[in-house]
């Protein structure tokens, strides 16, 4: 493969070195660069926790060329400024492209829509609206954005939670709950939202996209609203397809997240959704959180895992070494489908492949045989909140470009 | 013996009956003019209080106390990051001072397990969230044995809040470890999901359980709960689950009657019960002391002695 100006200039055997920087792929795999639809930049506001430098080039390690800043920063990404703000950072800090979201409503607040179409037509070209981490509950502006949206062929990302179904809820509601004594997060919280707003975004004829699938349920209200031809996508996230809620019976908070762990049939089901399709993409709601939040009674700590970096060997792990998914349909869920659902479209410019002569050069390059042990401390992320620390997880990515230029060399940081 | 007390179900049946029976010898104690040993003189017990709970900390303080260990009394009300001190900071803190055990009390369910992850001294669990309180469980089980003989096959009711109880959580492991018969009686909304999956049995109808018990113990119901929609008014649960005079009629002869505390008289149980001779209340409370003085006993009495 030759890479010329950005974009890939001849894909086959026999091309000739002279001149170029030529780089030995034997044995790796070459996917489209990863794009990740929800991951928590934290900047503005959080700095201590991660910043977009650090999050982007523990993007980039992970295989990522492209992520979507979510929009719970402080102060909130729900204006033209702030998400321009988050855009330029990003193209500063140039490890990966950063398409910030925006939110939904003003504040996250879930009572009045945000200037969506002015986040559209900044320079940030906002596509992806979300009032993730809140539920936005209130049918009618969940209809009203929906339908809003459709002026600038937005959609709207739900974190799909019933509020009055999990007040002060700390894990999957289930017998592991039960017996630990933790507040229960019931399963039907993020159905019966899920199963509104497909009905909803079938009556307006809207783009609907559903963050962080948890359930079993969720999977088959989404595989019927697909059989109806509605527009809806969802996304899974890493730690959703390899991990249950057993796991909080140590109380270590480091896998208090949310939505929350669940159960190993919802594990399966996840698995089977992501493989048929049902579910677009993987992506890693990447959460990172100072020690402090986490360091503490599982009560009092902080929701959320780091995810970015291992994000792909997690996935290797639950679908390709299950057999649930090839190499292409790793491509198809973690760079092909996300980036149809951000917009970030094809030709020079463009994310998610295919890997053809003429399209933007971001690829990232795995080996798929490495064994690699997680240690968070390594991390180029600030945060260190990983529930995979100590595991050892297979595959690597060796190196990740964007547009042509290498962003990671040898597992590295260029 | 194990280092930590943090939950009733991981006592196997040896180590739960080894408590109660040093619990036996040490209640002549009680009787004597002296009520003092010299066992653990020297040793530090913490009492790590974040909620109020006076009846559980006296106990556990007379109990460290007569014992000769030297108490310290840590009342630390409110929990940690947003308002001040982290639990990781006063654990540093009471690892600093040499505790040799840590008695806690917290609102966060698993705050105990977490603590002992933090300390080197022994962590007794008196009480998290809506988890376990297992003295309580052992101080109920050492009251039904010197009542009614034995454990084995003892058919015990649990009434009311199972839902938010600790209590219940750890008598239905412990009663379950000494093979007694344990019955959950309650509406649903006050019943744990997948509470059928838990060793025991379950009922919504108190009254056709009564006449089938030797023991029954009743939880303390917060009117409060009313409010969430648990169930419709007070008036309305007492007159489904409040064991009143009639209700205690329907009691084998040697059935006995007990409750945690603090009770709602009224609410949950009439005061006429409360004070009649089945009931054990009282005794609950004197037994406490000498179950948590055989716990401290058993887990500090050991190695660094």
């Amino acid at each position: 493969m030759r890479i010329r100006d950005g974009v890939v200039a001849e894909v086959g055997e026999g091309l000739t070195g002279s001149g170029a920087r030529t780089f030995e792929g034997d044995g790796l795999v070459a996917l489209p660069g990863l794009v990740d639809l929800h991951t928590h930049l934290r900047e503005p506001g959080r700095e201590d926790a991660e910043t977009v430098e650090t999050g982007t080039q523990a993007a980039a390690l992970g295989g990522y060329t492209a992520v979507h800043a979510m929009a719970n920063t402080d102060p909130v990404a729900d204006t033209a400024g702030v998400v321009e703000q988050v855009w330029r950072l990003g193209r500063e800090a140039g490890h990966c492209d950063v398409r910030p979201v925006g939110a939904a409503t003003v504040a996250l607040a879930g009572a009045q829509l945000a200037e969506l179409g002015a986040m559209a037509d900044s320079a940030a070209r906002v596509r992806v609206f979300s009032d993730d981490g809140k539920c936005v509950a209130d049918p009618v502006i969940m209809r009203r954005a929906l339908e809003y949206v459709k002026a600038f062929d937005g959609v709207i990302a739900q974190h799909a939670q019933e509020p009055r179904l999990t007040d002060d809820a700390q894990m999957n509601e289930g017998e592991v709950s039960a017996r630990l004594g933790l507040r229960g997060w019931p399963a039907v919280a993020e159905e019966a939202i899920i199963a509104r707003d497909c009905l909803l975004a079938a009556h307006v004829d809207s783009r609907l996209h559903i963050c962080h699938v948890s359930t079993a349920g969720s999977v088959e209200i989404i595989r019927w609203a697909k059989s109806k031809g509605w527009q809806v996508t969802a996304e899974v996230t890493p730690h959703h397809l390899l991990l249950i809620d057993e796991a909080a019976q140590t109380y270590d908070p480091v896998y208090k997240v949310n939505p929350p762990l669940r159960t190993s049939a919802d594990v399966e089901a996840l698995r089977q959704g992501l493989s048929d399709g049902t579910i677009d993409a993987v992506a890693t709601d990447h959460a990172p959180h100072p020690l402090e939040d986490k360091e503490a009674e599982w009560q009092a700590a902080a929701f959320g895992m780091i995810g970015l970096e291992g994000a792909l060997s997690v996935v290797q792990e639950a679908m390709v070494e299950t057999g649930l998914l090839d190499w292409a349909g790793v491509a198809d869920r973690m760079s092909v489908r996300p980036a149809r659902v951000g917009r970030l479209g094809g030709g020079p410019d463009g994310h998610g492949g295919p890997i053809e002569v003429g399209a933007a050069a971001n690829i990232t390059l795995v080996d798929p045989a490495a064994r690699v042990t997680v240690d968070p401390s390594t991390f180029a992320s600030k945060g260190r909140n990983s529930p995979f620390a100590g595991r050892t997880l297979p595959g690597r990515v060796i190196a990740t470009f964007l547009r042509g230029s290498p962003t990671v060399m040898d597992g590295k940081i260029v | 013996m194990k280092r930590d007390l943090l939950s009733a179900g991981e006592l196997s049946r040896d180590e739960a009956v080894l408590i109660l029976d040093t619990a036996e010898e040490l209640a002549g104690l009680t009787e004597r003019p002296i009520k003092k040993l010299p066992t653990l003189r020297g040793r530090t017990v913490v009492n790590l209080f974040f909620e109020d709970s006076t009846r559980t900390r006296i106990s556990f303080e007379a109990a460290a106390k007569r014992l000769s260990a030297d108490v310290l009394n840590f009342s630390a009300k409110g929990s940690s990051v947003s308002k001040g001190e982290s639990l990781k900071d006063t654990a540093l803190t009471l690892e600093a001072m040499g505790a040799d055990g840590v008695v806690i009390r917290h609102s966060a369910s698993g705050a105990p397990h977490r603590l002992a992850t933090w300390v080197r001294g022994s962590v007794i669990n008196a009480g998290d969230g809506a988890h376990e309180h297992p003295t309580q469980a052992l101080l109920d089980a050492f009251t039904m044995r010197r009542h009614l003989g034995r454990l084995e096959g003892l058919r015990v009711t649990i009434v009311g809040d199972v839902l938010h109880s600790r209590v219940a959580r750890s008598n239905v492991l412990l009663l379950s470890t000494l093979a007694a018969e344990t019955t959950l009686v309650a509406p649903p909304t006050l019943l744990p999901v997948a509470v059928e999956t838990w060793p025991c049995a379950v009922s919504y109808d108190l009254d056709s359980v009564l006449p089938k018990t030797d023991v029954v113990m009743m939880l303390r119901v917060q009117a409060e709960r009313m409010n969430a929609s648990y169930f419709p008014t007070v008036r309305e649960y007492s007159r489904r689950y409040r064991l009143d005079a009639a209700r205690m009629a329907q009691l084998p002869d040697d059935a006995i009657v007990m409750h945690p505390g603090p009770m709602n008289r009224g609410v949950e149980i009439a005061a006429e019960v409360a004070d009649s001779a089945r009931s054990t209340i009282v005794e609950q409370v004197a037994n406490g002391v000498t179950v948590r003085m055989a716990v401290l006993y058993l887990l500090l009495g050991g190695a660094k002695a």
